[in-house]
């Protein structure tokens, strides 16, 4: 703890200094801190959760005493370097802090989060520098049955299993398209559920195309497919769930087969008895403390240079924040901007491990193939129901949003002013590429003000010290 | 093998908590869902508009679709929120505000931004 100072002001909040605050402890953020604080730097590390980790290196809950949590990991080794890497540092971790805005403040940041599972007492920590490595969450488009409870991201049937050594049903299917479904596939079967199928959207012949970008992630998948098979897990390429049956929980799905052009072809659904459908279409960027502070965007990521600095100085990005690549890349990212901000505050030069720099960019290029390997079918819109529940928060359905259409909208926003899509608790993140897919345009930026929801009297309190200051 | 075998969990004495009204069984650690998909529920909360069943559907805090009541406070998300012993966890009915159910009054007294 060198040099840090802790300190209660009268208002009952926690105020920590520091010089660099990492937000985030996946293996972005990991590695960002153990390179910063290797090179000098005063490193404070943040995370919502309660053990670091961050979605790919999730713990289980300290209470559950796990003897052998690596069995439902991959890549261990990684994991025990960093953690112990963590302990041996002068990083301060600070754990179930839940940031909801980052901003300038004279000499450097101000990042306020909110502190414990209840989120009601504030926390502030100032830093000179701020690294953001947020990561991302799951991608969801609709179709019918998909708010049926027994239906969950792939992703959080994961993080559930990883974190919670819990599973929802005793019988799945995994569905979509990505490179998650392997994981959380063997994972499930392994965990004992049966894993009646994994349905792919994408065809065999299109990851073909891309098998020379795909080689670094080929072994792993390999192993994948290897397990896959050992749970005799049925792998249905270049098909899609067009429906999630049950009346008030699931307790099957239709899948169809997809044409080269990514339409359902007709004659071809067949129903598949099941209680729990793990589904996802990929990932999405965690943006909101990123733009909060001005920081450019490249499409819906972070926009960074080639030392993961943002366009807002003293500001630097990594991992899934910056674009979506798998847990290797975002150790290889957190290396460099971790490396760069140590010799920002220093007056050095960065000097990062010439390993990083070649990783990354052989990680990136096989996420650019895999981006365009495992694209959501073309025609999914088609298969989304007026009466399907596009916005799950507000309830609103595809039919209201093409109603909307027909009134005039011609975009995300009007289509959001008019249905209320978009408006609700998770404020756009689970229907907004949904509803952006049905208005026909891209999915935009979202400006969303703060990153957590935060109580009212915060945020007075918050005021008012500002105009007494 | 189920997941805590296969982990190798040497979990803290177990304990009691309530769901709607029922004893459920607890371990030390777990949050209000996982408690649950323990017990073998799925949903614990009706949606406002059509009182539809919800349960989890993100697992790690961002999609709100698992919001429930713990000790009377409505709006928990039950991904995130360990449980303690005696917790009394109830279904989730609309905001969770009986009789305050009207715009404006989403999060009733808990009133939020973001
Ligand atoms: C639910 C889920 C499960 C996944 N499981 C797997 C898997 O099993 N295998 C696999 O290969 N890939 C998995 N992934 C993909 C995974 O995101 C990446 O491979 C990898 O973890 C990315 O690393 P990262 O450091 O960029 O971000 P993450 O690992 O996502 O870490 C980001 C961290 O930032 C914290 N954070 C974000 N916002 C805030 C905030 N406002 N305040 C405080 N803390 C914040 C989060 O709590 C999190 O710990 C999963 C993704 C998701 C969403
Ligand atoms: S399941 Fe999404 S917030 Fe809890």
């Amino acid at each position: 703890m060198r040099g840090q100072t802790t300190r209660e002001r009268t208002t009952g909040e926690t105020v920590v200094q520091a010089e660099l605050v990492v937000i985030g402890a996946g293996p972005a953020g990991l590695a960002a801190s153990l390179a910063a604080s290797a090179r000098g730097a005063r490193v404070v590390l943040i995370d919502a959760a309660t053990e670091t980790g961050g979605q790919f290196y999730r713990q289980p809950a300290a209470g559950l005493g796990a003897g052998r949590p690596e069995a439902l990991h991959h890549q261990w080794r990684t994991w025990e370097r960093l953690r112990d890497g963590l302990a041996a540092s002068a990083v301060r971790v600070l754990t179930d802090h839940h940031v909801w805005c980052v901003e300038r403040a004279s000499g450097g940041f101000t990042v306020h989060a909110l502190l414990g599972p209840e989120q009601e007492q504030p926390a502030e920590t100032h830093a000179r520098a701020v690294l953001l490595a947020t990561g991302g969450y799951e991608h969801v488009l609709p179709f019918p049955g998909w708010t049926l409870p027994g239906v969950v991201t792939a992703g959080g049937a994961q993080a559930m299993l990883k974190g919670q050594l819990v599973v929802p049903g005793h019988r799945a299917v995994v569905a979509g398209t990505g490179p998650l479904l392997l994981p959380v596939a063997t994972g499930l079967a392994a965990a004992g559920v049966e894993v009646a199928a994994l349905v792919e959207s994408t065809g065999p012949g299109r990851l073909a195309r891309h098998a020379r970008a795909l080689t670094g992630k080929l072994p792993e998948g390999a192993g994948h497919a290897a397990r896959l098979l050992r749970h005799r897990v049925p792998v249905l390429t270049r098909h899609t769930v067009v429906r999630a049956h049950g009346d008030t929980r699931l307790t099957g799905v239709t899948v169809a087969a997809l044409d080269t052009a990514g339409r359902v072809r007709p004659g071809t659904e067949r129903q598949v008895p099941c209680d729990t459908l793990a589904v996802g279409h990929g990932m999405l960027p965690h943006t909101d403390l990123a733009e909060g502070l001005g920081c450019g965007l490249d499409g819906l990521a972070v926009a960074v240079d080639a030392e993961q600095r943002t366009d807002v100085p003293g500001v630097w990005a990594a991992g899934e924040s910056t674009g979506i690549g798998g847990a290797a890349l975002a150790l290889a990212e957190g290396h460099i901007a971790g490396c760069s901000a140590a010799a920002h505050l220093r007056g050095t030069v960065p000097g990062p491990a010439p390993a990083a720099f070649k990783a990354r960019t052989k990680l990136r290029s096989s996420a650019a193939a895999l981006d365009a390997a495992y694209a959501p079918p073309a025609h999914w819109p088609e298969q989304v129901t007026d009466d399907t529940v596009v916005c799950r928060c507000e309830e609103v359905t595809a039919g209201a949003v093409r109603d909307a259409l027909d009134l005039g909208a011609g975009d995300e926003r009007t289509v959001k002013l008019l249905t209320r899509a978009g408006m609700g608790w998770c404020q756009g993140r689970m229907c907004q590429t949904a509803v952006a897919g049905l208005t026909g345009c891209p999915p935009a930026p979202s400006r969303r003000s703060f990153a957590r929801p935060v109580p009212l009297g915060v945020l007075a309190r918050h005021h008012t010290q500002e105009e007494l200051s | 093998m189920n997941p805590l075998e296969r982990a190798g969990a040497r979990p803290g004495p177990a304990f009691t908590v309530t769901f709607d009204g029922r004893p459920v069984r607890a371990l030390p650690g777990q949050t209000v869902a996982a408690v649950l998909w323990a017990a073998g529920v799925t949903s614990w909360r009706a949606t406002r508009g059509e009182g539809r069943p919800r349960g989890v559907f993100c697992g790690i805090g961002v999609c709100f679709d698992c919001l429930v009541t713990v000790n009377d406070r409505p709006n928990q998300r039950a991904c995130l929120v360990p449980v303690r012993p005696g917790d009394v966890i109830g279904t989730q009915e609309g905001t969770g505000h009986a009789g305050a159910d009207h715009e404006g009054a989403d999060d009733g007294g808990d009133s939020r931004a973001g």
